[in-house]
């Protein structure tokens, strides 16, 4: 049933429009869909998350609230309204403070505060706040936005303008991608559908676990009018099995008679928009027999296996042991051993998946957010049964991903749709199916017990820690992994015994999510310190600096590096914050009533790719006949900056100025694999790949001019000049052969991380380049009601060699912003938490001033001496919350996130109030 | 086909609504969401053609809300401080996107056990105005929401007007609003006072009520009783007693546990009584 279409008008950035709508549409779906205007995003449709904020008649609305009949006869101002012939000078401050990461956020900002702006051009950042608080924002953490609004008024030029040839490394610019995600023109998953493209609607289970059973499909298919086909497990011509780590592939694009987990897919309805979007899931004829589920990991142990080929539900096991832990701990002059329990996180990047695909020939063409185009490729091959090479995956502009858009999701879904129905086809996933279908960070249920000598030297550790993973693998085996690895955080700890496991449930699946399980086993391990340094009677910065790993010194690993380990400069950074932040709460402190101030510290460290297994990237680079210089820059940028850094990296490299870069992206019929966006990886690794790339184009046109290598190469025109001192020589470039790319110089290198896989105690050398870092929190608690209060958060973090400093610092406090959610507010309970209101993230009220301090401490293998960092930043964040909570109340929280709720009960069991 | 009608007069609309089963549509805000992706199946009754309902007036009898009347217009509006609480609670609508499209009228008629709008109202002894083709009623909020999402709104009945009585709007008030995060939250638990101080510095009279600590939010009467003729100041909070409380029955759910709510409701009414009674009211401080 549909409504009757109503024609309408009003105004939209000054220009009349005219439209036939049901009178009920969105204004948000209208826009969008009926006038183009694609910069109003839809991240929620609830008025939960701002995307789509609109002014009408000056005052700000949620557009998927509004029925477009309320529009009528208004004047409605969008993203597009906002530059006239030039930038307005709000988008040019965002361009200038970096205040876009991914950008699927940035227009519901920018229309809301140009709006403040309009009656307060110079507005303080309360202000901001106030005016700001309906637009939530998962990448930025805020603070760049913020001050972008605040800066709006000056017109300090943007920083980085006239870089010369080879000084690209170091520079903070603008990110290169920035422009078209402050106009509202960057084209997101949902953003450049076919205009003919079918839609779709998936079928999802409703049951945590169940038996089903299709009635006959064909006369619901023809009693709907405007369907064209039902797809169903039946209908997969390939093999019905993936998952991003080949030996665990065990999840079914459709569910074949019975579902593991709610919200799992059993059938995909294709049919024109209007017949879609006038379907009720419900009425889908399918019956259902609900079978017993395991939500817990306590209750899955002792059930039937969800795979039979994993008794106990355990799904992966990963194992370090170094020395006698056992033996150490028993002669240790104290020891701390506590338990403490996370909850499922949600990615909440407001971009939930979209994507179009459709036939070009016989190639099937996926165009779709994604952080692992190759591996979107092979793995949808795989199911759709054709060779990798005629499936062609076209990555969007990508909404935020941290980890989820490393799985599939809809890629097989309008895959299949459109190899069987020879039409494009079209997804968008609503809030809650995202919500409910895709990965989540695991729940850890961990232990540990870590010992110390009198002079406060750690001794050994224990750990154990179970993964809640859900129905499939997906990253499990990668947590099961990585926690092991990184459990006792970095520091040099001699004997050491670390377990951790992915076990399997009837919850959601369980994936990567930025620190793959080690930001749940830093705060396991980072409370234990604070409790060791209290028994001890040492300051707890300074016993954390006691402890740390310094070169020469073994890893848990036993991976000795001789140079290039950060986290003494990183702690030593600290030191003045600490003395301040410290004197500043205890001043508070000696002061009586309900507020208590806390300080805490915790510290990180993170190995960058994969875990002693190959992991490499390659850059393709040249100059084409026509004289361009192109670089397929095949890491996907899902905000954190890869576009820019490694063009960066390269034009250091040529030596060959950013500006006469093209850049293309992960397209991979024309670009080659430089991995996934995960791990911290892309700056580290594909920077690596494009940095020989960089110099291999170099060194290949010096010796065809047969110059020194101290040559300067320029492009002009068509024309390559090489000036060697008081030499120059030019290149014809159209004279020259070109190859099948245009290409007439080019160079194509790749790069792996020299590891050394892990033997069956862990031990080997499982990253070639780790980063390192450490954050302090100040903050205040309420013991009365248990809220927390957060003041300021100094972070310290060696990045070995900041690329971009500018987005460096903004990847310190997106992280943080998500330590923050985790700490205190994130909590998916799954069935319930299925939209962006029951599920809390952070918003600009939430964060507090971050001081961000980059420590350059070089690797030798990294490009020009980086490491990782996007993983890292948010590690320390959840336990240095909680040892400051417990500086604050002497009460530590056991179970994350700290809600008020928890807070206060952990105040009263330690017997009441501060 | 599903039927929308969007009429110009009250008149017109209780009309319609003698005749069918409608959805009313006024500020979208609780229409969408509860929407979702799924085809619309109802009769939608769109009242954002009806300007009489826009109007916040106050005269002799109290003041009166239009059920049109969005939180926005709510803030801007030159209200005594008796409606300090209802303002700031306005202003913990949602965000600034919604409290320009949402009404006071819907807050009430979405009957959420954490609808920022009632607390504040309870404390003003507000009044719902119902109207159908036949009859018109006012019942007092208590009697009008009946539960979770229940109200007493008859299906040919259109909500068209909230009103404060005369009695009510003198005195001074305060909310509090316990929520996780700062902005778009949905309370934990909230608190609204609205006192009258005697010119002998005693509560002349008091009026509180909690939210989201029972299916539909509360006064307090037995609070009530006990504040009226004491001093009005820090040493009203000694009066507290469990049995004040007793009315209060909040569930345990991801926003907090129950043991936790009975404690944090407490704490909050003690806050909202303090800032109503003292120098820097808070919702003064908020207007």
């Amino acid at each position: 049933m549909m409504l009757e279409k109503a024609p309408l008008t009003f105004m939209v950035n000054d220009k009349p429009v005219a439209v036939e709508a049901p009178p009920t549409a969105r204004l948000s779906a209208v826009l969008r869909d009926q006038l183009g205007l694609k910069g109003t995003k839809v991240g929620c449709d609830a008025g939960d998350c701002g995307a789509c904020t609109v002014a009408i008649d000056g005052e700000l609305a949620c557009a998927c609230l509004v029925p477009v009949a309320s529009a009528e006869g208004c004047a409605v101002r969008t993203v597009e309204g906002l530059a006239g012939d030039t930038l307005s000078a709000l988008q040019s401050s965002f361009m200038r403070h970096g205040a876009a990461q991914c950008g699927i956020c940035t227009p519901g900002f920018l229309v809301a505060a140009a709006r403040l702006l309009e009656e307060n051009p110079r507005p303080d950042e309360a202000s901001v706040k106030d005016a700001l608080g309906g637009v939530l924002c998962r990448c930025t953490g805020y603070r760049k936005i913020v001050a972008a609004v605040m800066d709006t008024h000056s017109a300090s030029p943007v920083a980085g303008e006239g870089i010369a040839a080879g000084e690209a490394v170091g520079k903070p610019i603008p990110r290169l991608d920035g422009l078209p995600k402050v106009l509202g023109t960057d084209a997101f998953g949902a953003d450049a559908f076919p205009s003919d493209a079918l839609a779709a609607l998936v079928i999802r289970s409703p049951h945590w676990h169940a038996d089903f059973t299709f009635s006959d499909l064909g006369p619901y298919v023809a009693a709907n009018p405007g369907l064209v086909a039902v797809f169903t497990a039946a209908d997969i011509p390939g093999i019905n099995s993936f998952g991003v780590i080949p030996p665990f592939a065990d999840q079914p694009a459709l569910a074949e008679g019975f579902a593991r987990f709610r919200g799992e897919a059993m059938a995909v309805v294709v049919g024109e928009k209007d017949a879609i979007a006038g379907l009720d899931p419900a009425e889908f004829p399918v019956s259902w027999q609900v079978r017993d589920h395991a939500l817990t990991v306590a209750e899955a142990k002792s059930a039937p296996p969800l795979h039979a080929s994993r008794p106990g539900n355990v799904m992966a096991e990963g194992k370090v042991r170094r020395g006698d832990a056992d033996a150490a701990l028993a002669a240790s002059h104290v020891t701390a051993t506590g338990r403490i329990e996370t909850s499922y996180v949600e990615h909440a990047y407001i971009e939930p998946e979209a994507g179009a695909a459709w036939m070009d020939g016989d190639t099937l063409v996926i165009q779709a957010c994604t952080q692992a185009p190759v591996m979107d490729r092979d793995d949808t091959a795989r199911v759709l049964g054709l060779p990798p090479e005629k499936v062609r995956i076209l990555p969007t502009a990508t909404g935020g991903g941290f980890g989820s858009k490393l799985d599939l999701s809809l890629q097989p879904l309008i895959g299949l749709a459109a190899l069987k129905t020879a039409r494009p086809v079209a997804l968008a996933y609503t809030r809650s199916e995202s919500m409910m279908s895709t990965t989540k960070r695991h729940p850890a249920e961990m232990e540990a017990t870590i010992g110390a000598d009198k002079d406060g030297r750690i001794t050994g550790m224990v750990f154990d820690g179970d993964f809640n993973t859900g129905a499939y693998a997906s990253w499990g085996p990668t947590v099961a992994t990585r926690v092991p690895v990184h459990a006792s955080g970095p520091y040099f700890t001699p004997n050491y015994r670390s377990v951790g496991r992915g076990i399997h449930t009837n919850g959601p699946v369980s994936g990567a999510f930025r620190g793959f399980g080690v930001p749940q086993a830093a705060i396991m391990q980072e409370t234990l310190y604070d409790e060791l340094a209290g028994k001890l009677g040492i300051d707890r910065l300074a016993f954390r600096l006691k402890n740390a790993l310094r070169n020469g010194e073994a890893t848990v690993c036993g991976h000795v590096m001789e140079s290039g380990i950060g986290i003494v400069e990183c702690l030593e950074a600290l030191q003045p914050h600490w003395q301040r932040a410290c004197a500043e709460a205890e001043a508070h402190n000696a002061q009586p009533g309900h507020i208590r101030r806390g300080v805490g510290v915790a510290s990180c460290w993170y190995g960058c790719g994969n875990t002693g297994i190959p992991n490499p990237s390659t850059m393709k680079l040249g100059i084409t006949s026509d004289g361009r210089l192109v670089l397929h820059q095949g890491a996907v940028d899902i905000g954190q900056g890869s576009n820019t850094v490694i063009p960066q990296i390269c034009a250091e490299a040529l030596g060959m100025p950013l500006s006469a870069f093209t850049l293309v992206g992960a397209d991979t019929a024309i670009t080659p694999d430089a991995g996934k966006t995960s791990g911290s990886r892309q700056t580290y690794i594909s920077g690596k790949a494009a940095e020989k790339s960089g110099r291999a184009l170099r060194e290949t046109i010096l010796r065809f001019a047969n110059v020194s290598g101290d040559a300067e190469i320029a492009l002009e025109g068509g024309v390559l000049v090489i000036r060697d001192g008081a030499a120059s020589r030019t290149i014809e470039l159209g004279s020259l052969p070109a190859d099948a790319d245009g290409f007439v110089f080019r160079a194509d290198e790749s790069y792996d991380p020299p590891t050394v896989p892990l033997d069956e105690n862990g031990q080997g050398k499982p990253y070639a380049v780790y980063g390192w870092g450490a954050q302090i929190v100040e903050l205040a608690v309420d013991t009365k009601l248990g809220t927390v209060e957060l003041i300021k958060i100094t972070a310290a973090h060696d990045v070995g060699r900041a690329i971009n400093p500018a987005l460096a610092v903004g990847q310190v406090e997106g992280g943080i912003a998500q330590g923050i959610g985790m700490a205190l507010m994130e909590e998916y309970v799954p069935g319930r938490t299925e939209n962006l209101h029951d599920y809390l993230i952070p918003t600009i009220g939430d964060v507090p001033e971050i001081e961000t301090i980059l420590v350059e401490v070089p690797d030798p293998e990294g490009p020009f001496g980086a490491k990782g960092l996007g993983e890292h930043v948010l590690i320390p964040t959840a336990p240095a919350i909680l040892n400051a909570i417990r500086d604050a109340t002497g009460a530590l929280v056991t179970k994350v996130p700290a809600t008020p709720s928890r807070v206060l009960a952990a105040i009263w069991a330690q017997g009441g109030a501060a | 086909m599903v039927r929308y009608a969007k009429p110009r007069t009250v008149d017109e609309a209780l009309g319609l609504l003698a005749d069918g089963d409608w959805w009313i549509l006024a500020g979208g805000t609780d229409f969408y969401p509860a929407l979702g992706a799924l085809p619309l199946k109802r009769d939608v009754l769109d009242i954002n053609g009806l300007d009489e309902l826009d109007r916040i007036s106050a005269t002799g009898d109290g003041v009166t809300f239009g059920a049109r009347a969005s939180w926005t217009r709510v803030v801007r509006a030159s209200l005594p401080p008796a409606f300090n609480a209802l303002k700031a609670a306005a202003r913990e609508v949602g965000s600034v996107q919604i409290q320009n499209r949402a009404t006071v009228a819907g807050n009430l008629c979405n009957a959420s056990p954490a609808a920022d709008g009632v607390p504040p109202l309870l404390a003003l002894d507000a009044e719902v105005e119902l109207r159908s083709a036949k009859t018109t009623r006012r019942l007092p909020l208590a009697d009008f929401v009946l539960g979770n999402r229940e109200t007493a709104r008859r299906p040919d009945e259109l909500v068209t007007a909230i009103h404060v009585p005369r009695h009510a709007v003198s005195g001074r008030s305060a909310f509090v609003k316990l929520g996780a995060r700062r902005y778009l939250v949905i309370s934990i638990a909230m608190a609204a006072a609205n006192v009258e101080i005697g010119a002998d510095g005693m509560i002349a009279s008091a009026r509180i009520a909690v939210g989201a600590c029972s299916p539909v939010a509360r006064r307090m009467p037995a609070l009530e009783a006990a504040l009226v003729g004491r001093p009005a100041d820090a040493s009203l909070l000694d009066l507290f007693d469990d049995a004040h409380f007793a009315g209060l029955t909040p569930i345990d759910d991801v926003r907090g546990t129950s043991g936790y709510r009975h404690a944090a409701a407490r704490e909050i009414v003690g806050r909202a009584l303090l800032a109503a009674i003292g120098a820097n009211d808070e919702g003064e401080q908020a207007a």
